[in-house]
């Protein structure tokens, strides 16, 4: 890698100075340009726009300016973040109570779909496959704006905006949870369905006592990361449904204070807060589980 | 080679026989088996050997519907297993409900064990008699102990297959697929997969097992000591025939043909 930064094209390669190798070592030696290379110009720039801010925010007059701020709000108040965060806890608790019914409904209707993806008819198996990959190949943006209108276009049902939205989770990473559960499934060694067999266990047998118990662990840290991303899904449904989870109220502080930064910076915070531990009992749970496989 | 149906097909102990005819396999344009004929009676003690591709294991896979046949007939204890006879005595292709019933006569030990990892051994053993013949679990249990006490791990009923030696988990395989009480079982390489010292121990359990004498055995083994002390016939597979039969002393005292010379002076080297 060292011969990576010579500007000389001749210089990477001892026998660069044949005729014939010039066109590839003069490629090559373009690259070796600094503000050509990523690895180099990201970091950089990322490291002179921290630089500029920090020269910003550290003006006494404006710690954190915002161009979302009206004029003679611009300066970011601590005490006033401090006295949003009941109001958006309330909506945090509408988030959090959003994803946890979705992904109920996301880990059970998996299972259900992956078994249907298995099925041995034609019948049940392509219909599966199909909503699986329709559900999973559209954005859950236009999945919300079409149940909406599908809901209020059906007068037979009416639902309420919140279940609505986890219905809609649920569906969306029930698709994702099936290719986890589908994948489970197939590392459970051979040697295990035909113990089963030998043993003239019934399918249902097979199925709850074998199969399933073997395959659900190696799927726990995919769904883990699911419901991670299911969580951060989930305000969408406040800017299509009106949910009142943690946008919803931002919104709403944002309409009736004229405040944005504070509202929307605690949102960060309080999705950071809850998703970093999240993440790191996901990866506990990885390691755990390997350690069960040796 | 031709016995016919005139024969017992179960023994007053329980033990069945065995009745391959013209059973062929074919794995996409590879045959594995052709036009195979095999007549295991009940309580008989079939070892099978032949280098590797012949067919042998595939033999114990049909038989155990892990593979199914492409043609031919199996009965097992004088029951068709992939066939049903209709009203007019023709035979149609089983229903999975006809399959199960013949193959809950058949037991199977596998060469990697195949023990369910997150169940204990007791649980292992368990699992099909409670389910499968419904059985209490006060009764699954005790004879679970039994089968434990018999191939000597009833000290280790709790331990999971992970807290097992490669021999201790062969032990409680083999105690798993007599639970079910089977009329035939089948042996697959169970000694292949273990430690030079640990082969020992499972021969042991075959022992007492051919002692009892309550079931047919067919078992594919390359253990030719053990074979020629057990069998009562020794069958050698080549190329999904098999091409020569017979009691231990004469077929590996004495083989007639080429290729199982050369086989058996191949085995010997080791």
């Amino acid at each position: 890698m060292s011969d990576m930064t010579q500007t000389e094209p001749t210089a990477d390669e001892p026998d660069a100075d044949a005729p014939t190798g010039g066109a590839v070592s003069f490629q090559v030696a373009q690259d070796h340009k600094w503000y050509r290379r990523p690895n180099i110009v990201v970091p950089v720039v990322l490291v002179f726009l921290g630089l500029t801010m920090l020269a910003v925010a550290d003006t006494p007059t404006a710690r954190f300016r915002s161009e979302f701020a009206p004029p003679g709000d611009v300066r970011f108040d601590w005490a006033y973040f401090f006295h949003l965060v009941p109001q958006m806890l309330q909506g945090l608790f509408v988030t959090a109570r959003a994803t946890v019914l979705g992904f109920l409904i996301a880990a059970s209707l998996g299972l259900v779909l992956a078994l249907l993806r298995r099925s041995e008819s034609r019948w049940v198996s392509y219909p599966a496959v199909a909503v699986i990959e329709f559900v999973r190949s559209t954005p859950i943006l236009v999945q919300m704006f079409f149940a909406q209108v599908l809901v209020r276009a059906t007068p037979a049902i009416s639902l309420n905006a919140l279940v609505i939205l986890f219905i809609v989770v649920g569906i969306h990473y029930a698709t994702y949870a099936s290719e986890a559960y589908r994948a489970g499934i197939n590392s459970v060694p051979a040697g295990q369905w035909e113990a089963a067999t030998a043993l003239n266990l019934g399918p249902l047998t097979k199925w709850t006592r074998i199969i399933i118990p073997q395959a659900v662990p190696n799927v726990l840290p995919t769904l883990g990361n699911y419901l991670v991303a299911a969580f951060k899904d989930v305000p969408i449904g406040d800017a299509v449904l009106s949910t009142g989870g943690v946008l919803f109220m931002a919104n709403a502080i944002r309409s009736s204070d004229f405040r944005a930064v504070e509202p929307y910076l605690l949102i960060g915070v309080g999705f950071l807060l809850v998703s970093l531990p999240a993440a790191w009992l996901v990866r506990r749970l990885e390691e755990r589980i390997s350690y069960e496989r040796d | 080679m031709n016995a016919t149906d005139s024969h017992k097909d179960v023994s007053p102990k329980g033990a069945a026989s065995v009745r391959m005819r013209g059973v062929g396999k074919a794995f996409g344009s590879l045959t594995v088996l052709q036009e195979l004929d095999l007549d295991v009676e009940p309580g008989e003690r079939v070892v099978i050997i032949g280098p590797s591709g012949s067919g042998k294991t595939t033999i114990l896979r049909v038989a155990m519907t892990l593979e199914r046949i492409d043609s031919g007939t199996i009965r097992i204890g004088g029951q068709h297993l992939y066939h049903e006879e209709t009203s007019s005595g023709q035979l149609k292709d089983a229903s999975e409900k006809h399959i199960r019933g013949v193959r809950s006569n058949i037991g199977m030990v596998f060469q990697h064990f195949n023990l369910f990892p997150h169940m204990s051994a007791i649980e292992n053993i368990m699992l099909a008699p409670v389910k499968v013949h419904g059985k209490s679990r006060k009764d699954a249990q005790q004879i679970g102990m039994e089968l434990l006490d018999k191939v000597g791990l009833i000290e280790h009923a709790n331990h999971t297959p992970g807290q097992l030696s490669g021999g201790q988990k062969q032990r409680v395989a083999i105690a798993r697929a007599l639970a079910t009480q089977p009329s035939v079982m089948l042996f697959d390489e169970v000694t292949s997969a273990l430690d030079p010292e640990l082969v020992g121990e499972v021969l042991n359990v075959l022992r007492d097992i051919a002692e009892e004498g309550k079931t047919t055995m067919m078992l594919v083994t390359h253990e030719m000591g053990f074979a020629r002390e057990i069998a009562d016939r020794v069958l050698m597979f080549d190329a999904g025939r098999m091409i020569e039969g017979g009691p231990p002393s004469e077929l590996l005292g004495n083989p007639q043909h080429e290729r199982t010379r050369s086989f058996l002076g191949a085995v010997a080297e080791h």
